[in-house]
């Protein structure tokens, strides 16, 4: 198919020509805030200012002290995204071919999802405690119904031609589960990683905003705390980066396990 | 040439199967659905269907869209269990997938997160065939069906001809005495087709499994087959009339449409398929 392999090659093209765009548009953005803060357009006491914001991550850098909160926050977003995930993909599997179940947990489930659950993080904190072990919790609610839903309706769109073809070729319960459903979860699974991510990072922030004694969302909190909006600009644009990069290891990841599927011209981005 | 598939098979040769029993053979076979939607009328694919499919014969069913093919298709497999009516295979009752069968579906049924050669394979190691034996078997016949080289691709990375190729692998490793073959060649070219349709009969010659190919195609049915039969338009449906194909084989499914035999028998079997046609079509539009 050698249009098709052209097409692949023209979608695989396109960042390397977009990038300098980007950076261009985001050198753009600092120099308009920049410009707007100096002339006071913008009050630098609520917006900030781009050089007080960088040398303030570099100081964080150079004195180390951001490590520990960086850490501690990575650590609540990595754990909260994998614990979620895993459950996520296994609740979805086991409910998607338990119909009794489904049916019955069906209302709770949609209660439960439709629910804000940031909200229930000071009831995680007094349950949990003030460490990790909450916003872990915080961050697997958001997780794991991302991913369930996700999984939850694959199965049951699974191809039934897959299906019964599995069944011809002599495949019993097991076999189906995980020869034919296992990896078509993975498909679904990684489609909601990319938002599943992010929301792990909420989780952990928020939590931590809400009530800690480590991580970025308790630096950022209090920075509030004294009206210094350059660090918590700072923390934010730290929160930004280390989401980015997260979303690219998904993404990494995603084109290793997903290699027999077609790659599409926008999904290559 | 693999043999040893039928080794692993749960059953195989049953010894109290009948000798010389037909390898299927359908009777009063009726299926009904009820819709999802409430007061809905329920829906009778088939009704009343008897069918008999010898041993190592190949046997065609042809009809108007709608007719019910792939149902009864699907109840041969053990897919589907009728609403009313028996189904025995080689003499014996069929309860759940037919073990002897073998199922060539209509769209692709290939894993689509297994490579060609994986596809192939798949069969053999469902039915707990050590990886190494299994791969040692797939191998000789992704090569016989022409794909030896594109053993490490995956299917979207194959046309549609080579897709059905591979399917066609997948199922005759395991070498079914039955055969179940749904419009599998519906989505490719001519000439793609003719190719496939040739190695179909020559395989067939070679192995002597009992084919049931339903097709819309009477001409495929007419090159292919021992014997044609219609199902009536749908819904109830049931196999209407029939008729032995005499043509000699081996055949050529190309060079056999020019035949006077060939044209004969299908302007015979065309006047049945076309008033099944007819009152399907009066169906459609009422």
């Amino acid at each position: 198919m050698p249009e098709l392999k052209a097409e692949a090659e023209l979608a695989a093209d396109h960042p390397r020509a977009m990038w300098p765009w980007h950076l261009a548009l985001l050198g753009a953005l600092f120099l308009a805030w920049y410009g707007l803060t100096r002339a006071e357009v913008l009050s630098p006491f609520f917006f900030g200012e781009p050089l007080l914001v960088v040398q303030r991550l570099i100081d964080w850098f150079v004195s180390g002290k951001i490590f520990e909160h960086l850490a501690v926050t990575l650590f609540e977003t990595l754990a909260a995204f994998a614990i979620g995930t895993a459950a996520g993909l296994v609740v979805g599997l086991w409910l998607a071919l338990t119909p009794f179940a489904s049916r019955l947990l069906e209302p709770y489930i949609i209660a439960v999802n439709s629910m804000p659950r940031v909200i229930l993080a000071p009831i995680f904190a007094v349950w949990f405690g003030l460490g990790m072990k909450s916003k872990i919790v915080l961050g697997f609610t958001l997780v794991f119904f991302i991913v369930f839903f996700s999984v939850y309706h694959g199965v049951k769109e699974v191809s039934t031609v897959l299906l019964d073809n599995a069944r011809m070729l002599g495949a019993g319960r097991r076999q189906l589960l995980r020869h034919v459903y296992l990896p078509s979860a993975t498909a679904w699974v990684f489609s909601s990683l990319h938002a599943s991510v992010g929301m792990a990072f909420v989780g952990a922030v928020v939590g931590e905003y809400l009530g800690s004694t480590h991580g970025v969302g308790y630096l950022i909190l209090q920075a509030e705390g004294v009206f210094d909006i350059n660090s918590v600009l700072a923390g934010v644009l730290i929160l930004t980066i280390c989401a980015i990069a997260l979303d690219r290891m998904v993404t990494v990841v995603e084109r290793r396990l997903l290699r027999w599927r077609p790659r599409l011209a926008g999904q290559d981005h | 040439m693999p043999h040893s598939a039928s080794a692993v098979r749960p059953v195989d040769t049953p010894p109290h199967a009948r000798v010389g029993a037909p390898a299927l053979q359908l009777e009063h076979v009726t299926c009904s659905f009820i819709p999802r939607t409430a007061g809905a009328q329920r829906y009778t694919a088939i009704e009343g269907a008897t069918l008999t499919l010898r041993d190592g014969e190949f046997v065609a069913l042809v009809g108007p869209t709608g007719c019910g093919k792939s149902t009864l298709l699907n109840v041969a497999a053990g897919l589907l269990a009728p609403t009313v009516g028996s189904v025995r295979v080689f003499g014996e009752a069929l309860s759940g997938v037919n073990r002897h069968a073998g199922y060539l579906f209509q769209p692709d049924s290939l894993f689509p997160w297994r490579n060609a050669l994986d596809n192939v394979a798949t069969g053999l190691e469902f039915r707990g065939m050590p990886r190494v034996a299994a791969y040692d078997l797939a191998r000789p016949w992704l090569s016989r069906v022409g794909l030896g080289a594109h053993a490490q691709k995956y299917p979207h990375e194959l046309s549609g001809g080579m897709r059905k190729r591979v399917a066609l692998a997948q199922t005759w490793v395991l070498e079914p005495r039955i055969l179940l073959m749904d419009e599998p060649f519906s989505a490719l070219d001519v000439q793609t087709r003719q190719l496939m349709e040739n190695e179909l009969l020559a395989m067939w010659a070679e192995r002597r499994a009992s084919v049931l190919f339903v097709t819309h195609d009477l001409e495929e049915a007419i090159a292919l087959a021992d014997r044609v039969i219609i199902l009536a338009a749908g819904p109830r449906s049931r196999p209407v009339s029939e008729l032995a194909i005499d043509l000699p084989r081996p055949r050529d499914v190309a060079e056999i449409r020019l035949d006077a035999r060939f044209v004969a028998l299908h302007a015979q079997i065309w006047q049945t398929l076309k008033q099944q046609v007819m009152v399907a079509h009066a169906r459609a539009e009422g």
